[in-house]
């Protein structure tokens, strides 16, 4: 394999994880809130029809892109009401949420089906994109890559060093007693969904308009649950959503390239293509195996409606 | 201001009229969206709402579209009760569809009156086998049944895909992406002449009711109800969790493979790439909005199959995109989890303190 | 800073806080009801009533959790709204709650940063803690995490989160239900010394005897009301129990134990390493209980009663059969089922949501264990009308205030849906009954109650293992009493030839012939 074809793989493959990171990195924040919102895929479905829509009609991508971060709030949103303040079940909320942002993204979406926009050019990063073998694989690469970096580190020391981050995850663990020294659990909340809802549009948004970039019915193709998928299998650590998610990426670089290239294999192109998913699975498998590592890295109360009593 | 008060205990009333209230919240919100979109309210819901139901025939068509959303979604119904979230119903349609599809071709040709039997058995061991995998993967490896079952849906898209591209395809097909169409002896007969409402109807009534048999009247369904509402109390009692697992996987699989196999044996008479259309997660609606409960799934599928009709009947009237269905699928189910609240609380106005 | 500095520079000389006609309002219960206090600089004071008299919601409310639905709250001269927790705190107001609220998987340091204002700087912090907790003799780590320590530990840091921010009021919620009556008495000297540096104290209990030895002075509370006040020193526990429960505490029958009873539970070296990271490991437990007795396990909460109990249940399988044997049966292996068909029935701590499940009626709880020994099944399907009439006599005989067969078991009062559970196994007839924290949170009518009905199923031959943390039950009650500590068991003693004193000292894991490697107990290991 020589270091071009290795080069573009390594390019395709921090494009392909990008999403899963941003998507996946949002979701953990609102899990770390004890929030589980199931509902991904249809924020990002519509992120992605939002964001094309706008950067159709207004030329410019980052409008797009912000619009897709708005798209997706206002699903998150929704989510909020239901589970935050009408206490409702937030696995069915989460599902109604996939359920009918897809089906909305996809009639809104129906006049962009036939529509392209233009390519938006990366951004080369002086002397280090020269680096061989890396550099253009790394350095040179679109602006929402390098916004997925940021938004890792951004992370780390809002989880880890910041006093919001140490109050985000108390009301996770335990938000009674979060209530009981005296923090606005709910508001918290609110503001975790929300943030996991920018996050999932922004995703999307990178999907129609850098990654394809087109708009077609079902584009979103279950990233949003291999996103939840990934938080599970980081164990709700920031790093490890990275990792995954470039793994996933790889996977799904990987049988691309093998369909493309043509080498004579005896395999059907569409049980390649199912690979991602198997991976999925596989790497749950794997890390749910022992319990314990899940037990002692969830958030405690996740998936938990609470209400405090006035 | 408003607020939430908790009640004392659960209204029994409110639960039955927060569908209803759901229905009329979902209603006036489609009649919202189609004067945002331009259209005349009244013809909107004329067409939307009233043309599917407007004779005889239009009245079979909705009951042959329910056929496939009830059966997926009685299944459903009995995992969600023990909190086993099984949102792989589409998959699992599919591999009916696609283990019914295999009896009819591998007998093709063959008049026998056990084929359709045969297909019939084929289907739910199609669908349930699909669902096995979350359910041993579950048990065994704690792994997550939602995320599982749901890949799952892809990775049987992309078989079926396979299949009728490649080892199935009609060879006298043209190329299009199908099989042959089955012969006589592999489809459903049909039950009333002249429309296409087939002998999956009556299955799935027949369905409903042994649901409603397990769920209420057995000492299965009772642990599982147990499990749902109180794992700590299953486990107490000494309900095996794995059972429950396994129980609201395998049934839920098996009746939505048998619902891919009506498809397939009824209306389509062929397996085709299209099979997956998003029946197996309409019915997780048609579950919630049925309160998990037999009569009501029966009511709410004819819902949600009015909603799919209605939209169709959008597409050619009123030159709407078809899918402003799952817009309207997506409300109701929004609407019904937020009047849900009104079980559980009443809203009282107080005067703000402080 | 040191608390005191502001405390003698405190020139208050009134009470520091006044409630007037609080009352508060919930849609089924009226908790407090018109509800006068004061408390002076300097004075612990004692709010004293039963299980549901309103204690804690009071509490709540001075403290800015639950807001008033009337009243009026002084403090320091001032009437005051106490919007929220950081408000009461930044008035000087300080709770240690009973159920505590600490973050498992947070570090010490990091539970106590959240509950002071502004961003103090860890490192800072984890010094003062230090500071604070040398001086009034609470030991605890900083840098460890809440889930490593045990409960009395736990408390520590709820007392030191409080005393950083130099309360001038402390507020203590049943602080001693989880405490071995030689870590009571250090709680007692931190208090005492609080309090001779000015600081108030209210101190909830229902504990007379701990009343009568700390408190200055005491107001009780019945049915939400202030039923009366007293001078704990000039009354005696009978006096205080009348004004708590407007009559004189009942007793129960208590006659002489069979003690050449067939054999029903034996605890055959029994060790077994617990599923979740934070629970206790069981270590080589031996027992038996005989047809006929009572026997007690006495111990602090967290030294391995759940696992226990889980282990003899069959909720939790064990990978050998013979470590529990039922009625002689190698029992180990089999599950809960199994086991309830060998004649065991089981009453377990947690009411709602384990020993019945909340949303559904008591006729369908009633089926949850009673369905195969009752025959309340036909072919796999439900004998409805058998189940009604299963928990009617359920009802019946034991008392219980319910709506019928058909109310939902989260509609009854905790007392009542105790009685329903025992009487649900008791009327089962099972030849071995296990049951955890009979009496934890029910009033003292139904108390008395079901220990009466204990001992009445212990005479009809029935062989009982009690499990409390409420010494004072199992020496009403039992024949013979174990302790358990850090997932060890003492060995039994007669009741009638211990005392409470030398309990006590066992339940810090000090009997004779103890492992010394598991002494020190937990509670007053500072590096458990």
């Amino acid at each position: 394999m020589d270091a071009t074809l290795l080069t573009s793989m390594l390019f395709a493959t921090v494009v392909a994880g990008t999403p899963l990171i941003i998507v996946a990195l949002g979701l953990l924040v609102s899990e770390k809130a004890g929030v589980l919102n199931l509902g991904a895929e249809g924020m990002m479905a519509m992120g992605a029809v939002a964001a094309f829509a706008i950067t159709h009609h207004s030329g410019s991508p980052w409008l797009g892109v912000l619009a897709g971060m708005g798209a997706g709030m206002a699903m998150a949103f929704i989510f909020g009401v239901l589970t935050l303040s009408l206490m409702a079940n937030q696995v069915a909320s989460g599902l109604a949420l996939a359920i009918f942002g897809v089906g909305l993204a996809a009639f809104v979406g129906k006049p962009y089906e036939a529509v392209a926009l233009q390519a938006v050019p990366p951004i080369r990063i002086p002397f280090i994109a020269d680096l061989p073998l890396i550099g253009e694989a790394l350095y040179n690469q679109q602006a929402l890559v390098y916004f997925s970096w940021a938004l890792f580190w951004g992370l780390l020391w809002f989880l880890y060093r910041s006093r919001a981050g140490l109050v985000l995850r108390a009301v996770g663990e335990s938000p009674s007693s979060a209530h009981a020294i005296g923090y606005p659990v709910i508001r918290i909340r609110y503001l975790a969904v929300l943030f996991g809802g920018a996050m999932a549009g922004i995703g999307g948004a990178f999907l129609s308009v850098f990654y394809t970039p087109m708009w077609a019915e079902g584009m979103v193709a279950g990233r949003g649950w291999i996103a939840l998928a990934l938080v599970v299998f980081a164990t709700w650590r920031p790093l490890r959503v990275m990792v995954g998610a470039y793994l996933f990426g790889g996977v799904m670089i990987t049988q691309l390239f093998i369909q493309g290239s043509g080498l004579q294999i005896d395999f059907p192109s569409q049980l390649l293509s199912s690979l991602p998913y198997w991976a999925t699975i596989i790497v749950l498998v794997v890390i749910s195996r022992n319990r314990n590592t899940i037990r002692l890295n969830s958030p405690v109360s996740l998936g938990k409606p609470y209400r405090p009593d006035a | 201001m408003l607020e939430l008060e908790a009640r004392a205990a659960p209204s029994r009333l409110m639960s039955w009229l927060s569908p209803l209230l759901a229905v009329v919240l979902m209603l006036g919100g489609g009649m919202l969206v189609f004067a945002a979109l331009g259209k005349d309210p009244v013809e909107g819901f004329r067409i939307f709402f009233l043309n599917p139901v407007r004779d005889l025939y239009s009245v079979s068509e909705l009951l042959l579209k329910a056929t496939p959303l009830m059966l997926c979604a009685i299944g459903l119904a009995i995992g969600f009760r023990a909190n086993v979230w099984n949102i792989g119903a589409e998959g699992q349609f599919m591999l009916g569809a696609v283990a019914a599809t295999g009896i009819a071709l591998y007998f093709d040709g063959s008049e026998s009156a056990l084929l359709l039997p045969a297909m019939i058995v084929a289907g739910a061991v199609g669908g349930a086998a699909w669902a096995g995998i979350p359910a041993l993967l579950r048990t065994r490896f704690n792994a997550n049944e939602i995320l599982v079952s749901l890949m799952l849906v892809y990775v049987a898209q992309l078989f079926v895909s396979w299949l009728v591209f490649g080892p199935w395809k009609d060879p006298d097909g043209f190329n299009f992406p199908q099989t042959k169409m089955f012969g006589d002896a592999a489809l459903m007969p049909v039950l009333l002449d002249g429309t296409r409402l087939h002998m999956g109807f009556a299955l799935a009534l027949a369905v409903l009711v042994a649901g409603y048999a397990f769920m209420n009247r057995s000492y299965a369904g009772f642990r599982m109800r147990v499990a749902g509402e109180a794992p700590d109390a299953a486990r107490y009692a000494g309900f095996s969790a794995h059972r429950m697992i396994w129980t609201g996987l395998l049934l839920g699989g098996a009746a939505a493979g048998l619902a891919g196999m009506g498809e397939v044996a009824g209306p389509m008479g062929q397996l085709t790439d299209k099979i997956g259309s998003g029946y197996g997660f309409a019915a997780i609606i048609v579950a919630f909005v049925g309160r998990l409960n037999a009569f009501g799934i029966f009511l709410a599928s004819l819902l949600m199959a009015l909603l799919y009709i209605g939209g169709e009947q959008a597409q050619q009237y009123l030159n709407l995109p078809s899918s402003i269905s799952m817009v309207f699928q997506g409300m109701l189910l929004f609407f019904l989890l937020g009047s849900d609240v009104f079980i559980h609380y009443r809203l009282r106005l107080r005067r703000r303190t402080s | 800073m040191t608390p005191d500095l502001n405390r003698t520079a405190d020139p208050a000389p009134g009470p520091r806080l006044v409630l007037k006609g609080i009352s508060k309002i919930y849609p089924t219960v009226v908790a407090n009801d018109q509800v006068d206090l004061n408390v002076r600089p300097g004075e612990i004071r004692a709010i004293l009533g039963e299980n549901g008299a309103g204690k804690s919601t009071l509490m709540k409310i001075i403290y800015g959790v639950t807001k008033p639905s009337a009243g009026q709250i002084i403090w320091e001269g001032r009437e005051v709204q106490v919007a929220n927790p950081a408000h009461a705190r930044s008035l000087g107001i300080g709770m240690v709650f009973q159920h505590f609220s600490l973050f498992e998987t947070l570090t010490v340091v990091e539970n106590v940063a959240l509950a002071l204002p502004g961003k103090p700087a860890l490192d800072a912090l984890a010094q003062r803690i230090t500071e604070v907790s040398a001086r009034y003799g609470l030991p605890v780590d900083p840098r460890r995490h809440i889930h490593a320590l045990s409960v009395g530990e736990r408390q520590r840091v709820e007392i030191i989160r409080c005393l950083l921010q130099n309360p001038r009021l402390l507020i203590m919620d049943e602080p001693t239900s989880v405490l071995t009556p030689q870590a009571v008495r250090t709680l007692f000297e931190t208090l005492r010394q609080l309090s001779a540096e000015g600081c108030a104290i209210l101190y909830i209990s229902h504990k007379l005897d701990e009343i009568q030895a700390l408190c200055h002075t005491a107001t009780v509370l019945r049915g939400g009301k202030v039923s009366g006040e007293c001078l704990p020193a000039q009354e005696t526990p009978a006096s205080m129990a009348r004004l708590m429960i407007g009559k004189d505490l009942p007793h129960c029958e208590h006659g002489a134990a069979k003690t050449d009873g067939e054999l029903r539970l034996r605890l055959a070296g029994l060790s077994h390493a617990s599923d979740d990271p934070f629970g206790t490991d069981l270590k080589d437990i031996h027992l038996d209980v005989r047809a006929g007795e009572i026997v007690g396990i006495a111990g602090v909460s967290g030294n391995g009663q759940q696992e226990l109990l889980r282990a003899i249940s069959g909720e939790e399988a064990l990978s050998e059969k013979f470590p529990v044997q039922v009625c002689g049966v190698e029992a180990g292996r089999l599950s809960p089922g199994q086991r309830r068909r060998l004649g065991l029935a089981f009453v377990p701590e947690e009411r709602l949501g384990r020993g019945a499940v909340p949303g559904l009626s008591l006729t369908d709880n009633a089926l949850l264990t009673a369905a195969r020994t009752q025959g309340l099944l036909a072919g796999g399907f439900l004998r409805s009308g058998r189940a009604r009439a299963f928990a009617q006599r359920c009802i019946e005989a034991f008392n219980v205030k319910c709506g019928g067969p058909g109310a939902a078991a989260k509609s009854l009062s905790g007392g009542n849906l105790q009685k329903f559970i025992v009487g649900r196994e008791i009327l089962q007839a099972p030849r071995l009954l296990v049951c955890a924290q009979p009496t934890w949170g029910v009033d003292v009518g139904a108390a008395s109650f079901i220990r009466q009905s204990l001992i009445d199923l212990r005479d009809r031959g029935c062989a009982v293992l009690v499990i409390s943390e409420e010494l004072d039950e199992l020496f009403e009650i039992c024949d013979r009493i174990a302790v358990i500590a850090k997932g060890r068991l003492s060995p039994t003693r007669a009741a009638a030839e211990t005392t409470v004193e030398d309990i006590g000292v066992w339940m810090s894991g000090m009997w004779p012939g103890a492992d010394p490697a598991s002494s020190p107990a937990p509670t007053e290991s500072p590096h458990a």
